[in-house]
């Protein structure tokens, strides 16, 4: 049985895998651990096929700066339910580094973080399965935003990242235009 | 001239000049309830568990407690109509048992409500555009402020706006809702910090440039609890239209570089004591280069919109008077301490002052909710402020019906004419409500106002500011008190640990211990002792804190700790 998850605002099988699941063809789509990715770069860039690296919430992002290119997901880890950076990551890969490959939540991920998450830059979430229906309606948990859209000038950014997010359907932000 | 905000409230309608929500407000803080409401559901169905439960219910104001759930509701930066306060009240008297408490942040607490009921008091909070959200838990909570905004003759610039600004900028920002730690935010407009900036983990102070052009000085890493420290200053100006950028560069600095691994050690003050003041500022201003220009910008439009909010009411054209020429001592002496200058001529902003003898400080009945809005719609244009000190103000009285208004306080107990005075205390609510307290306050409290109720003697000792904690998270700000007292566990006994010297306005500095921790029922005698010292050592009108800071602590010590209290 293919992963669940969260992806763009659909319940859908995840196509990647994580290395210590070893399933499809040699080239299919692979998740890296950091270790895993920092140990033996050079060999995984020669594999061809897409490739993931997760990142653990004291991970600096300017640490895959080089290689965004090459990759098509990076992930970041949430250990437990108080953990935040992954936030920032994520809003840094985006607006900073211009990200625009997957960038998927894993580890502690429920239907109240991904709202969140969603606004700052995050388009897929690995959660249980009891949660993904519960988590898919959390993206709507709020119909407006006040940190704007990209198109009010203020910032957070997020609409053409994560198009197929709520956050596309917020963003009438107070500080400007708002009357 | 006025763009100000018309509201009904019963028979008659009244100019209510704060903030009031628009589509958008309502609508996330009704979606807010909706969602609390799911929440709520799971876990009382079993679907999340306590650990999961508590940072969501925190983010909602909502602690579980010695006897009950506390429910602590946002005033933001301290303002309520009489509506709002009115809304209060009925929920004090059917969900709660009649009163509520006023914090130091400008918020009030319930103390017995039912979680069950609780979504259902944020619905009927949402009514009157309140909410609880952000009030506990680790993210930016309620944006304080000087409680005589708008009002103070030594303003340089209303902060109210800025604040609101702050507000919704705070509310679910999506990046800052997981923080290491809780991270509070006051401005202050005027010289003088009624609002203890210095001891927020930001401070953001409304300043001119050279050019005459406003901006904001900023400070970061103050703040108290069991490392108590006063804030630095980040950038000495800050142009006006990036003041959301900036902040946004401080916050991710902190969220990503803030310790996660010891709560104790999770605030943004040791993340700036370890990195130095230069390092943090470095790292600060090169964030900010990367942000700025695509960050949050704030337009003179939109400030200029906030500002629409915050006119002066319609004050009438009158002259100042003496309103305590010739009326009894006992009213002279309240409007010598309960009341303070104002801007306007003929006007004065009027303390009501929650510190009586007889009940816990800061705490309020439900009769008197309803009889403060009543005044306010009669006297104060719909307003009420909450200060950080616990008590309640009415900024926009004529100083020729202060009288009148005094009749009514009077008779309602909410005239103790004891602000600024030894009385007036800050106090948490101590081991009588709260889980994480050592110790009781209001007990000692209690004890203080028995020891000092000589009024003659309160008012000769002049301004003196007494603050009391049950434990060192410092809810009642002990280390900022020209007198501090802590609560301390002892094998099992509630000790005192007193420190003198300390002061949270523009002069902030901490308390120094004066030395071993005592006994509750010589709490009250070790004051006397401080004091006694004070009133021989003292050169004219000078303060305690004065004295104190000029001598040293030596002689209150040697004082104090020279024989055992008399019993």
């Amino acid at each position: 049985m293919p992963r669940r998850l969260l992806r763009d605002g659909r319940i859908v099988d995840d196509d990647w895998s994580y290395l210590v699941e070893a399933r499809g063809a040699a080239t299919a789509p692979l998740i890296l651990t950091w270790a895993q990715w920092e140990g033996e770069r050079d060999i995984w860039l020669a594999r061809g096929g897409r490739l993931g690296v997760v990142l653990l919430p004291g991970h600096n992002v300017e640490s895959l700066a080089s290689d965004l290119g090459r990759l098509s997901l990076i992930g970041a880890e949430f250990p437990g339910p108080s953990e935040g950076r992954g936030y920032s990551q994520a809003r840094v890969l985006r607006e900073q580094w211009n990200f625009r490959g997957e960038l998927r939540a894993t580890g502690y991920v429920r239907r109240d973080q991904v709202f969140f998450m969603a606004r700052c830059g995050f388009n897929s979430f690995e959660l249980p399965d009891a949660e993904l229906a519960g988590a898919q309606a959390a993206l709507s948990t709020f119909s407006r935003a006040y940190q704007a859209s990209n198109d009010s000038g203020l910032a957070l950014k997020l609409q053409s990242c994560s198009p197929d997010t709520p956050a596309s359907a917020a963003g009438a932000g107070p500080l400007s235009g708002r009357r | 001239m006025h763009s100000g905000n018309w509201r009904q409230t019963g028979r008659r309608t009244y100019l209510i000049d704060m903030y009031r929500y628009d589509a958008v407000d309502k609508t996330l803080v009704n979606e807010r309830v909706a969602q609390f409401r799911d929440q709520t559901r799971r876990f009382l169905a079993g679907e999340l568990g306590e650990d999961e439960f508590r940072g969501l219910r925190l983010r909602n104001g909502l602690y579980i407690q010695r006897h009950a759930p506390m429910l602590r509701v946002a005033v933001p930066y301290g303002l309520l109509s009489s509506v709002q306060l009115r809304a209060l009240s009925s929920i004090a008297r059917r969900y709660d048992r009649g009163y509520g408490h006023f914090t130091t942040r400008q918020n009030i607490q319930f103390n017995w409500p039912k979680l069950e009921q609780v979504p259902d008091i944020l619905a009927e909070l949402a009514d009157v555009e309140m909410h609880a959200i952000q009030t506990s838990g680790n993210c930016i909570r309620n944006t304080t402020t000087d409680h005589l905004a708008g009002v103070a003759p030594d303003e340089l610039e209303d902060p109210r706006p800025w604040c609101e600004l702050i507000r919704q900028w705070s509310t679910f920002h999506p990046e800052f809702t997981y923080l290491p730690r809780k991270f509070k935010i006051a401005v202050t407009g005027a010289p003088q910090d009624r609002a203890a900036s210095q001891v927020h983990d930001v401070g953001v102070h409304l300043v001119r440039n050279l050019n005459g052009e406003l901006g904001f000085e900023i400070l970061a890493g103050g703040g108290l609890g069991r490392t108590p420290i006063i804030g630095q200053v980040v950038r000495e100006y800050l142009p006006r239209e990036h003041l959301l950028s900036y902040l946004e560069a401080i916050l991710r600095v902190y969220n990503l570089e803030g310790r996660r691994d010891n709560l104790t050690k999770a605030r943004i003050k040791i993340l700036v004591r370890s990195l130095g003041i230069d390092e943090f500022r470095r790292r600060v201003e090169a964030e900010w280069e990367l942000i700025r220009a695509d960050g949050p910008r704030v337009t003179d439009a939109e400030i200029a919109r906030l500002r629409g909010f915050f006119n002066p009411p319609a004050y009438r054209d009158l002259a100042d008077t003496e309103p305590a020429a010739g009326k009894n001592t006992a009213f002279r002496a309240w409007y010598r301490y309960n009341t303070t200058a104002h801007k306007v001529p003929g006007y004065r902003a009027v303390y009501i002052s929650l510190k009586p003898p007889d009940a816990p400080p800061g705490d309020i009945t439900d009769n008197q909710m309803e009889l403060v809005a009543d005044l306010a719609d009669r006297l104060s244009f719909g307003e009420i402020r909450v200060t950080h000190t616990q008590n309640l103000l009415l900024a926009d009285v004529e100083q020729e019906r202060t009288f009148e208004l005094w009749q009514e306080l009077q008779r309602a107990g909410l005239a103790t004419p004891n602000i600024g005075t030894l009385t007036d205390m800050i106090c948490c609510p101590g081991l009588d409500f709260c889980s994480l307290a050592n110790a009781g306050s209001i007990d000692v409290a209690k004890l203080i106002n028995e020891r000092f109720d000589d009024y003659d003697y309160l008012y000769d000792l002049g301004e003196l500011e007494v603050k009391m904690s049950g434990c060192m998270n410092a809810c009642g700000h002990h280390h900022v008190g020209h007198i501090g007292i802590l609560g301390v566990d002892k094998g099992g006994q509630e000790w005192y640990q007193i420190t003198i010297g300390g002061a949270a306005g523009a002069d902030a500095s901490l308390g120094e211990v004066i030395g071993p921790s005592v006994a509750k029922a010589e709490v009250a005698e070790t004051i006397a002792r401080l004091l006694e010292v004070y009133v021989e050592r003292r050169r004219s009108d000078e303060r305690f804190l004065d004295t104190v800071r000029r001598l040293g602590v030596k002689p209150f010590k040697e004082r104090v700790y020279a024989a055992p209290a008399a019993a």
